[in-house]
């Protein structure tokens, strides 16, 4: 600790802090732009100059950046000093002259940091006179709108997207006045991560092109906290109303989990909330005036035999109440059996290896990675996004050797320029993090568990043979042992349990030699590991009962079958069941199939907790009452047993869910029950100056509408309620006085960049122990090998989702369907030259484009997973190859 | 008793004085410019809707009586794809008009808007739009805004100068 003194008050803070950390962190307004707490300074902006003091006598003090002061014992500032007041206001007029007069058609107005600081720093009137300079814009792509003029030089953009994501297609151009932030030539950004541009960005340089589409301003969202779903990382965010449409997503921090960032898939996937084809009646096929709801109740109110289908991507609740509906023995995952294998295989691991999982914002404190069969910037994104920061910690230390501070990033970078730490990739094809890699490996499945098997028997001290792989394993083996805190990274992505084992089995060793090891694992979706906790019986069992069974009554929920199974096993299992309820959010091939349509909430209209890649548990809340019949699929497996009058709150759902799954006992303490309150007050999803409300129903009557209650939660739908800061576990929107945009997060977090007052939300549910003992070895039959080629799934961000890909914004950004193979293994096979080839699977043929990618063995092809024209191939598969 | 007849006296007096009661309606009472009765929405001197869809007067609004959506054209032009104002909660107290930083929104000297039916009282968009610029003549709000939007190149504004060439090695 040290002892500070702000405008001669002492003050005890943290070591290794700058001096405008620590005035932030205390709770005062100090301007600043180009400082941020995930990319800390490099002291461009001026903006947060202060008055600094030698000591007590000195009475004139000079001006310095408080960003680049260290916060040492005895140092002693002034903000209230008048020469620095008039400093900040001259600095930010001097920032202004060139910034165009665009607020009201401006998306960043009304949460904009520079509007903020402008107004804290008192310059309230323009006095220049003269003409501004401008600049001629880009099209940035589908999902950043670019507008230059605004541009007041803080670098920030260049800083995140070059150094911290490691984006290669974007930089600052020009000299002195002329500083032009952008791509060498219009074109889309390619970077996973170029949403967060928007919120980086302190005005509106970059701006979100899918909120432009429909845009409404900050104060006019109807906002709830919610967990992204379209990956199993589960990040935090906000996601925003207004006239019974989403309208954006926002990062909502969690020091434990995403941080400020979020990936492209997860901002800009959303749109399928809004698509012209969701489910929005309760509907019964071939009728169309009977009440289909009562119908579907008396069905299961009659007691048939039925049998449900889970899902990944449906909460714990919802899959809970479908299983307490149907039964346990009825209760199947809609999923594959591989994939549900695959997904409690890795449950299970994380408990019992012994080796500890780190959180998100954990992973960037290791030292040394191996990733492992993942291609985790395309199956779970922000962890790519952490490793990459993690790679920056060896070459870090050397500039600490150097007595720089850990917040000086100009510095930092000088000293670290390129390089990056010990980092291995072991994949099948050559992935997006090979370009930090020390060294990359790339290999079949049996030849990436060849290799870990020599890597843990390095670790543990043998030397092996001297070919390539062993090369590889000793290096490996050497470099994670020299590093304090190693991390595996593994994950489903390859579809082999194989996989998962032998990564569990290579941090285990880690750890047995006594590293501070950790172990990573991607999942498939969002709830997979909440599934797999519930249990439930696999998907083969379900096709063989259907088939013995032909009175079988199905509830399908938040499961497109053709899409897991290919349409043609949908159908036979559909055409099965005697009669099919479906529980779904979007019409699709599935869809047409079913007798009773129960139209299911998105993340957007329903509550629910999901548990993510590490376990860890997280509510997600319903944005807006729909004004249709949408509802979540466990509110509608709830009424199916009870009346209206007697429907069970979410609370008591939770509660009944605990009592049959102990290990859930902590979810009681994810968020506050609906009961709770502020005083006597909720906590309101509007914004306090909510505008509209008399108007916006006006159209149908004049008659203002009773706003919808929400018994489920501690929040309300209205604007009515608790406007102080909301407790961390139910955050609808950041918002503090005087500062309105994002940048407001600074007020609710204990320290700036530390932990939301009040403890970061999300509960883990598991940890791994100490036990390092038991067999990691395989208990389950290989695959045989009935063919040359393995081919094995490839992922994409875009596209690689089901929902996401039916937005508007990401659809674009889609790849085309091929299969990549090597130019070599293609001449091998004596079909060099040809376009398209055709594979066998399941007995059929199937013709895809030919992508060359050379870093892929001779005997792997890789086809794109989750896209239209491969849904339905389960993964790995062998096959022969030939043209056409 | 003495006040009782003063009284009577006063009041005789007034039937010399000049009547301030006039036939309504078949006589107007002036209004002046700036009297703040019936709003409407302006358009510019180019005689495009002068509205950007900035939402500040909805967010001014003490009642809340302002509702919208913007829109944009296909040169990126924002305009309210609605603009409804429900007058039968409107209180005339014109902060809209002060908030509005295109003077699209403008408050006029008419407040005959009497209805039976209260729902006759929520006015849409083509209700609301007149023809002309209104009380601010001139004033054209993307002349002086630094966007381009199919009104102007890139830095043909007021005030502006052409954009930089980035290119370029001059100091």
């Amino acid at each position: 600790m040290a002892k500070v003194i702000i405008d001669n008050v002492e003050y005890e803070v943290p070591d290794g802090k700058n001096m405008l950390e620590v005035c932030l962190s205390l709770g005062m307004d100090l301007t600043y732009f180009c400082w941020h707490p995930a990319m800390h300074s490099v002291g461009a902006c001026r903006q947060c100059a202060v008055i600094q003091y030698r000591d007590e006598n000195d009475t004139r003090g000079k001006i310095v950046m408080s960003c680049m002061v260290d916060a040492v014992n005895g140092t002693r500032i002034s903000l209230q000093d008048q020469k620095g007041k008039d400093f900040r206001a001259g600095n930010i007029e001097s920032l202004m002259l060139n910034h165009p007069h665009d607020c009201p058609v401006c998306d960043e107005g009304g949460e904009c940091h520079l509007q903020d600081m402008t107004v804290m720093s008192g310059h309230n009137y323009r006095r220049y006179r003269f003409n501004k300079r401008t600049h001629v814009n880009q099209d940035l792509g589908p999902f950043v709108y670019h507008e230059m003029n605004r541009c007041i030089q803080c670098y920030r953009c260049v800083r995140f997207y070059n150094d911290y994501a490691g984006g290669k297609d974007f930089g600052v151009f020009a000299s002195s006045g002329r500083v032009y932030f952008g791509r060498s030539e219009s074109g889309t950004l390619e970077n996973e991560f170029s949403g967060n541009l928007v919120e980086i960005c302190p005005t509106g340089v970059f701006t979100d092109k899918t909120l432009r589409k429909h845009y409404t301003r900050k104060w006019d969202l109807t906002s709830a906290p919610s967990i992204c779903h379209q990956c199993s990382v589960g990040c935090n965010t906000l996601a925003s109303e207004r006239y019974g449409g989403l309208r954006r997503i926002l990062s909502r921090y969690n020091g434990d989990v995403n941080g400020y960032f979020l990936c492209d898939r997860g901002r800009f996937g959303y749109e399928y909330v809004n698509d012209d084809k969701r489910l929005t009646k309760v509907a019964q096929k071939a009728t169309s005036d009977t009440d289909a709801f009562a119908s579907v109740k008396n069905l299961v109110g009659s007691k048939p035999r039925m049998i449900g289908i889970g899902s990944p991507r449906a909460s714990l609740e919802s899959n809970f109440m479908l299983k307490q509906l149907v039964g346990e023995e009825n209760f199947y995952q809609g999923i594959p059996q591989h994939e549900a294998q695959l997904a409690e295989t890795a449950f299970n691991l994380l408990r019992t290896v012994g080796v500890k999982t780190p959180s998100l914002s954990e992973i960037e404190t290791y030292d040394a990675v191996l990733v492992l069969g993942e291609d985790v910037t395309n199956t779970a994104p922000m962890i790519a996004l952490a490793l990459r920061q993690a790679a920056k910690n060896q070459p870090r230390e050397e500039a600490y050797k150097l007595k720089i501070q850990k917040w000086n990033d100009a510095a930092i970078r000088e000293v670290v320029q390129d390089r990056t730490g010990p980092f291995y990739t072991a994949t099948p094809c050559s992935t997006k993090l090979d370009e930090i890699a020390t060294q990359k490996f790339t290999g079949d499945t049996n030849h990436l568990l060849a290799l870990s098997d020599k890597i843990i028997a390095a670790i543990a001290g043998s030397q092996g043979g001297n070919d390539n792989t062993d090369a590889y394993a000793n290096d490996v083996a050497k470099a994670l042992l020299s590093c304090k805190k190693p991390l595996v990274v593994s994950g489903t992505g390859m579809m082999s349990k194989e996989i998962l084992l032998a990564a569990a089995g290579i941090a285990r060793a880690l750890k047995v030699s006594g590293k501070e090891a950790g172990l990573t694992f991607a999942v498939p979706e969002v709830n997979s590991m909440g599934l797999a906790l519930i249990g439930g019986k696999y998907w083969d069992e379900a096709v063989a009962r259907v088939q013995s069974e032909k009175d079988t009554i199905a509830i399908v929920m938040e499961t497109n079958l053709a899409y897991r199974f290919g349409k043609k096993n949908a159908e036979s299992f559909l055409k099965n069941c005697k009669q099919v309820v479906m529980i779904d959010s979007l019409e699709n091939e599935t869809t047409a199939f079913a007798d009773f349509i129960l139209p299911a909430g998105t993340f957007a209209e329903s509550t629910g907790t999901v548990i993510n890649n590490e376990g860890r548990a997280q509510r997600f809340y319903e944005v807006f009452v729909p004004k249709n019949e949408i509802r979540s699929s466990w509110a509608w497996i709830d009424q199916l047993t009870h009346s209206k009058e007697s429907a069970r709150h979410f609370d008591t759902i939770v509660e009944e869910m605990i009592a049959h799954y102990p290990i859930l006992e902590k979810i009681r303490d994810l968020a506050p029950d609906a009961n709770s309150r502020i005083g006597t007050q909720k906590i309101p999803r509007e914004t306090h100056r909510y505008s509209g409300r008399t108007a916006m129903n006006a159209n149908i009557s004049v008659h203002e509408p009773k706003p919808p209650l929400d018994e489920d939660s501690p929040l309300t739908y209205t604007m009515e309620g608790y406007h102080g800061k909301a407790p961390s576990k139910a955050i609808p929107y950041f918002w503090s006085p005087g500062w309105n945009s994002l940048q407001s997060i600074n007020k609710y977090q204990i320290e700036v960049g530390g932990p939301l007052h009040g403890g970061n939300p999300g509960i883990r549910l598991i940890e791994a122990g100490d036990n390092t003992g038991g067999d990691l070895k395989n208990t389950g039959s290989n695959k045989t090998n009935n063919g040359t080629f393995e081919v094995l799934p490839s992922h994409h961000i875009f596209g690689g989702d089901e929902l996401s890909a039916k937005s508007a914004p990401l659809a674009t950004r889609i790849p085309d369907t091929t299969v990549s193979i090597s130019s070599s293994a293609l001449q091998r096979s004596g079909i060099e030259g040809a376009e398209s080839l055709s594979i066998n699977y399941d007995g059929e043929a199937h013709s895809f484009k030919i992508k060359i990618d050379n870093s892929l063995p001779d005997n792997v092809l890789m086809l794109p997973k989750g896209f239209n024209e491969t849904k339905g191939l389960l993964f790995p598969f062998f096959t022969e190859i030939s043209k056409g | 008793m003495l006040s009782n007849v003063r009284t009577l006296w006063m009041v005789f007096l007034k039937m010399f004085k000049k009547k301030v009661t006039i036939q309504y309606p078949e006589k107007k009472a002036y209004l002046p410019p700036r009297w703040r009765g019936r709003i409407i929405l302006s358009r510019d001197p180019d005689h495009n809707e002068r509205c950007v869809a900035c939402y500040l007067c909805a967010a001014a609004c003490p009642v809340d009586c302002i509702s919208l959506q913007a829109t944009e054209d296909e040169n990126g032009r924002r305009y309210p794809e609605f603009f409804r104002i429900n007058f039968s909660r409107c209180i005339f107290c014109g902060l809209c008009e002060d908030a509005c930083p295109t003077y699209a929104i403008q408050l006029t000297p008419d407040f005959e808007m009497g209805e039976y039916n209260r729902q006759n009282l929520v006015y849409e968009k083509e209700d609301l739009l007149i023809d002309g610029m209104g009380k601010y003549h001139g004033y054209s709000f993307y002349q002086q805004a630094g966007v381009a939007v199919g009104v102007k190149p890139k830095g043909g504004g007021e005030k502006e100068d052409p954009p930089v060439d980035v290119r370029t090695l001059l100091p």
